[in-house]
């Protein structure tokens, strides 16, 4: 194959798979934002959990991966719905500069807490040998664990926004992000809603953090390090909106391996510079309301 | 024909379907008592939004005093001598009754954007705020913050605000709105005695306030002008009486 | 029926809210005599005075133009690095440094609050730590100038007025910043107290009402958030010339967080809350972080949370109703 168009082809991959990593992280900072307008800047934390608990699930407890990853998941879950009833919900809809305090002080705290338990260094993620090494698709080779993480991306989305058209519990989101008032005047719990909404989106995070450990390392400052990307990818997509992240997600993934490919000098750069043109353009994201 | 204080020519505003305002032509008279009622949802606050430019209209023009102002932004329109009250009270809670006037004359006087002066120093609108709200009875309450003060005299905060502006055309949205009927008196009585330069258009569902105090009313309803006349005139119109019946205030 | 008497009261009570009160002299006279009495400290103090200064540009843009922002540090990494790399190229002079250091930080407090202050609300929060970590990227890759991961070295700063030679005690750094901050303190008291800085006051209560009384709102906002800037530079190259090193974490999300926890623990919007908070931040992060940074870090995030639950107003809020 020719240079560039393998290339190409490469970037494209490799940007998916960033951008699936993303997306499943990300989804549920937008939904918190949008529906519950709370600014948790803590969201990177859920990821990282998701992170430690598959590591120390495989490598202490010699657990099998298609077990340890969806445990990371239900742990995050767990351990959000707490954090959710007992601090966040008093700040709903409050005072911004107060949720973005809160939110860094857990951040300080969860930092502290990961370095404390399992040491300042990055966790070493190592895929399950059946997902090691190249998988041929004929044309090319690609590498196992990048392509699962694809597939499993895709399955993942798929499930998520069909979960949201056809259930019940997916029509009382969409229903309350597009009007909170509404939605509770006709009936639905939204303290519930909240509730479990927050537990799905950080039970996702976890996810995307375990299945993403080999692209964003998870260590202690993990939640300060990647940030800016959940939060680019977030107002990039629009607060509240559940595929405009999606979208957002591919665009920044793929921009982002290209750009390191073609100009690592100022491959980032060249992300926060769009994103600002963008958001100068569009304040409220490709998806977002006005 | 004289120079209206203020008008508006084929003003329409569209929300995709929804219509707010359709094409409406309308005068306020230099030194007039206009009110304009409606039924609830018939748009008269969004026109209101339309004249100070808090919204921008899909068609049509306003002039004020002459002048063509339907792009011009909001904060040059109170340059022009346009001043507003909102129908609920939007003041600055947390500071004290006599600055929440002082800042309104700081920005007509062209004194707010001094950076290394203390605004103690211009005591010539300290001066003029508390002559305010001795007029309208507040100024017992001039170093007390606006939220402590009862509702009603909130209200009349939210009023001197605007006269503190020295308006040319003063819009007062619903200004006994949330006031027990008892106590509209207060109100009324100052509204009675502002200046009659100014043009005012008031907008109010309590019908005693404005046949007492409007000699102009119009209707409005779903957007459009229904019918526009002298107090006895509307008083009497059979169209009138239909919308609003099971409508009235009182 | 008010008497004339009343009338004056009222208004002189008012007009005179500016009035320095003696209570407001404490700061100085602390530091005046932290020369004398605490010569060990002296480096150090001269990084409280350059952070009290930095904090203090965020009260500016935070409480009182009412602008949450989690990327202050842009402006104090471009007044360090500005003065970083103009002392390491032959431009040595401390004081012409400085206002170049808060001048360049003034530009970019202007440019990136022309594209960012047109949002509110969390749009506009993304974009300040957007600006913040595009700066970052761009010292990081810009190795050559700013010396990347490593940091700037090579700064030579000559003596001010070519005879207040920097020394190891810190005696000229301690002054030095010292009287930068009071400048800069002494200008954001002017500017808070004027009829500009009260309107900044009413943007950030009612944003709505400010627009009615004809304000010319997104204006009054970039200015202010300029100044801010200029001031965050200003502090920047103080530590940069103090220390005679820039690093990158001058740009960090850190170093933003950091000076919105000091600014927290003093008090919001109080123009006194960073010489609380920032005081108590640093020497207890002088004692503790070094026994156990984990620890350190571990408190500070409870204390952020603790404060956000019960004591909002910081310890000047706590003092205020005590003193009621």
């Amino acid at each position: 194959m020719s240079g560039l168009a393998d290339a190409i082809i490469s970037i494209g991959f490799h940007g998916l798979a960033f951008a699936m990593v993303l997306y499943l992280i990300s989804v549920g900072l937008s939904v918190t934002m949008g529906l519950m307008g709370f600014v948790n800047l803590a969201h990177g934390v859920f990821a990282m959990l998701g992170g430690y608990v598959l590591a120390q699930l495989m490598s202490r407890y010699g657990a099998p991966f298609f077990l340890a990853l969806p445990a990371a998941a239900i742990v995050c879950a767990l351990v959000s719905i707490p954090l959710e009833r007992l601090l966040y919900r008093r700040f709903y809809g409050g005072e911004e500069l107060d949720q973005v305090l809160l939110t860094m002080g857990l951040i300080f705290m969860s930092v502290a807490g990961a370095t404390y338990i399992w040491g300042p260094l990055t966790q070493h993620m190592q895929p399950p040998h059946w997902l090691s090494g190249q998988v041929n698709l004929g044309f090319r080779h690609f590498p196992a664990y990048r392509s699962f993480l694809i597939v499993c991306g895709a399955v993942l989305v798929t499930g998520l926004w069909l979960g949201l058209e056809r259930t019940r519990f997916g029509a009382q989101i969409r229903a309350a992000v597009d009007n909170l008032r509404m939605a509770q005047a006709v009936g639905i719990n939204t303290s519930r809603l909240f509730m479990l909404t927050f537990a799905l989106g950080s039970g996702l995070a976890g996810l995307g953090g375990a299945l993403g450990a080999d692209l964003l390392a998870i260590s202690p400052s993990y939640a300060l390090q990647y940030l800016v990307y959940f939060i680019i990818v977030v107002s990039v997509g629009g607060l509240g909106s559940i595929r405009g992240p999606f979208v957002a997600a591919l665009l920044i993934g793929i921009a982002d391996t290209g750009l390191k490919y073609f100009v690592p000098e100022f491959g980032a750069f060249f992300i926060y510079a769009m994103t600002m043109v963008l958001l100068l353009w569009r304040p409220q994201g490709l998806f977002g309301r006005v | 024909m004289t120079e209206a204080a203020l008008e508006t020519h084929g003003l329409s505003k569209s929300f995709g379907a929804l219509r707010v305002a359709n094409g409406i032509d309308f005068r306020l008279e230099k030194g007039a008592r206009h009110a304009l009622i409606g039924p609830n949802g018939a748009g008269k606050t969004s026109f209101v939004n339309l004249l100070t430019g808090a919204l921008q209209p899909s068609d049509g023009t306003i002039h004020l005093n002459g002048a063509e102002i339907t792009h011009l932004a909001q904060s040059a329109r109170v340059k022009q001598g346009l001043a507003r009250t909102f129908q609920i009270n939007t003041l600055f809670r947390k500071l004290y009754v006599l600055e929440n006037v002082t800042l309104a004359i700081a920005e007509r006087e062209g004194v707010a954007r001094t950076l290394l002066r203390p605004a103690g120093h211009y005591r010539a609108i300290i001066e003029e705020a508390f002559d305010l709200l001795e007029s309208l009875g507040l100024a017992d309450a001039a170093l007390q913050p606006v939220g402590v003060l009862a509702y009603g005299r909130q209200r009349l905060v939210e009023i001197a605000v605007a006269l503190g502006l020295r308006p040319k055309v003063l819009l007062l949205d619903e200004p006994a709105a949330g006031i027990p009927s008892g106590e509209s008196g207060v109100i009324l009585s100052m509204l009675e005695r502002l200046p009659a330069e100014i043009s005012i258009l008031i907008i109010e569902h309590d019908m005693d306030l404005v046949f007492r105090l409007a000699t102009t009313i119009t209707v409005l309803v779903q957007g459009s002008v229904l019918v526009e006349g002298s107090a006895e005139a509307i008083a009497e119109d059979p169209r009138v009486r239909e919308v609003y019946l099971g409508d009235r205030k009182r | 029926m008010k008497p004339v008497a009343g009338r004056d009261a009222v208004i002189n009570s008012f007009a005179r809210r500016h009035h320095f009160r003696l209570l407001e002299a404490t700061p100085w006279v602390l530091a005046v005599a932290g020369y004398f009495l605490l010569p060990g400290y002296l480096p150090l103090g001269a990084q409280v005075f350059a952070t009290i200064l930095f904090v203090l540009s965020t009260d500016l843009v935070l409480g009182y133009a009412g602008i949450v922002t989690l990327g202050q540090a842009a402006f104090f990494g471009t007044g360090a690095y500005t003065a970083g790399i103009l002392a390491a190229n032959g431009w040595s002079e401390p004081i012409s440094g400085l206002v170049a250091a808060a001048a360049m930080a003034g530009v970019v407090g202007l440019l990136s609050g022309l594209i960012i202050l047109r949002t509110t609300g969390l749009a506009l929060l993304m974009q300040t730590l957007i600006v913040a970590t595009m700066l970052y990227e761009l010292a990081n890759k810009a190795g050559r100038w700013t010396g990347g991961d490593d940091g700037l070295q090579g700064m030579e700063v000559w003596p001010i007025f070519g005879v207040f030679r920097f020394d190891l005690f810190g005696h000229v750094a301690y002054v030095y910043s010292l009287v930068v901050l009071f400048l800069g303190w002494f200008v954001a008291r002017q500017i808070v107290h004027s009829p500009f800085g009260r309107s900044l006051t009413g943007t950030r209560e009612n944003v709505a009402r400010m627009r009615a009384i004809g304000a010319p709102v997104a204006r009054r906002l970039l200015t202010a958030y300029a100044i801010s800037a200029m001031l965050a530079g200003a502090s920047g190259a103080l530590i940069a010339q103090t220390t005679s090193f820039v690093g990158l974490t001058s740009l960090s999300l850190e170093r933003s967080g950091n000076a919105l926890i000091m600014l927290i623990i003093g008090g919001v919007g109080r123009l006194y809350g960073a010489f609380v908070g920032v005081p108590l931040f640093m020497i207890a992060q002088d004692r503790f972080s070094e026994i156990d940074p984990v620890y350190w870090y571990f408190w500070i995030g409870a204390l952020m949370v603790a404060v956000v639950l019960f004591a909002r107003g910081g310890v000047l809020g706590l003092l205020e109703r005590l003193w009621r």
